[in-house]
C-alpha cells in the first residue's frame, strides 16, 4: 500500500496552507518520497517541531501507508 | 502501555545514546535506519540500538513516548533529539558533533 505524490503534497497544504512543497520520487516507484517544505509556520520552531507540524498534516497514514518520506523542512527565506 | 513507557524510559536514561532501530547496527532492516547508523558510526560515538522489529510493544510504544511517527528514533541523555532526516541536517550542520560533545558521550570502544 502506498499514497500517491498528489495526496502527500495536498494533504501538506490542506494542514500547512502557506507551505511550497517539493516533491522528489526517490525511486521512480510511486512509493518512495522526498519532501522539502517551505513554511512561514516554521519560523522559531525547532526541527522536531516543525517535522511534526508536516507529519500531523499527513496524518495517521505517516509510518503506515506513507512508509519513506525523506523530509526536510525551512523557513522562507 | 505504562509498562511499555517505563521500559523505554529506563532504556533511555540507563544510556547516553540510544537508536531505536529497524534491525541492528550491524545489520540495519531498512535504508532510513542504516543512514541513522552511519551518522552515529561516523561521529564514533558509543550508542546502544534497540531493534523495534524484535519487540512489538517497544515498536509502537516508541511512537507514543516521543509523539513522533516513524523509526529510527535517536535519544542523547533521556532526550529525542529527532528522526534520520533530522540527524542528517544536524550532521550536516555540525550540531549533533556539538550535542555529543556538549553531553560528553562517551566514545564508541
Amino acid at each position: 500500500m502506498a499514497m500517491p505524490g498528489a495526496e502527500i503534497v495536498a494533504r501538506i497544504k490542506a494542514g500547512i496552507p502557506d507551505a511550497q512543497v517539493t516533491l522528489t520520487d526517490l525511486a521512480g516507484d510511486d512509493n518512495h518520497w522526498a519532501a522539502h517544505v517551505v513554511s512561514a509556520e516554521f519560523v522559531g520552531k525547532t526541527r522536531v517541531a516543525q517535522h511534526k507540524l508536516v507529519y500531523a498534516a499527513i496524518g495517521a497514514d505517516m509510518g503506515g501507508a506513507l512508509h519513506a518520506l525523506q523530509l526536510t523542512t525551512a523557513v522562507p527565506t | 502501555m505504562s509498562d511499555t513507557n517505563a521500559r523505554i524510559a529506563e532504556i533511555v536514561s540507563r544510556n547516553d545514546v540510544v537508536l531505536f532501530m529497524k534491525g541492528t547496527p550491524l545489520f540495519p532492516q531498512c535504508g532510513f535506519s542504516s543512514r541513522a547508523v552511519a551518522i552515529l558510526d561516523h561521529l564514533g560515538v558509543a550508542y546502544e540500538g534497540v531493534d523495534v522489529l524484535q519487540d512489538m510493544e517497544v515498536r509502537q510504544g516508541i511512537k507514543a513516548y516521543s509523539d513522533w511517527p516513524t523509526i529510527p528514533q535517536l535519544y542523547v541523555k533521556g532526550e529525542f533529539v529527532g528522526g534520520s532526516d533530522i540527524m542528517m541536517e544536524m550532521y550536516e550542520a555540525g550540531e549533533l558533533q556539538q550535542l555529543m560533545a556538549e553531553s560528553g558521550v562517551s566514545p564508541a570502544s
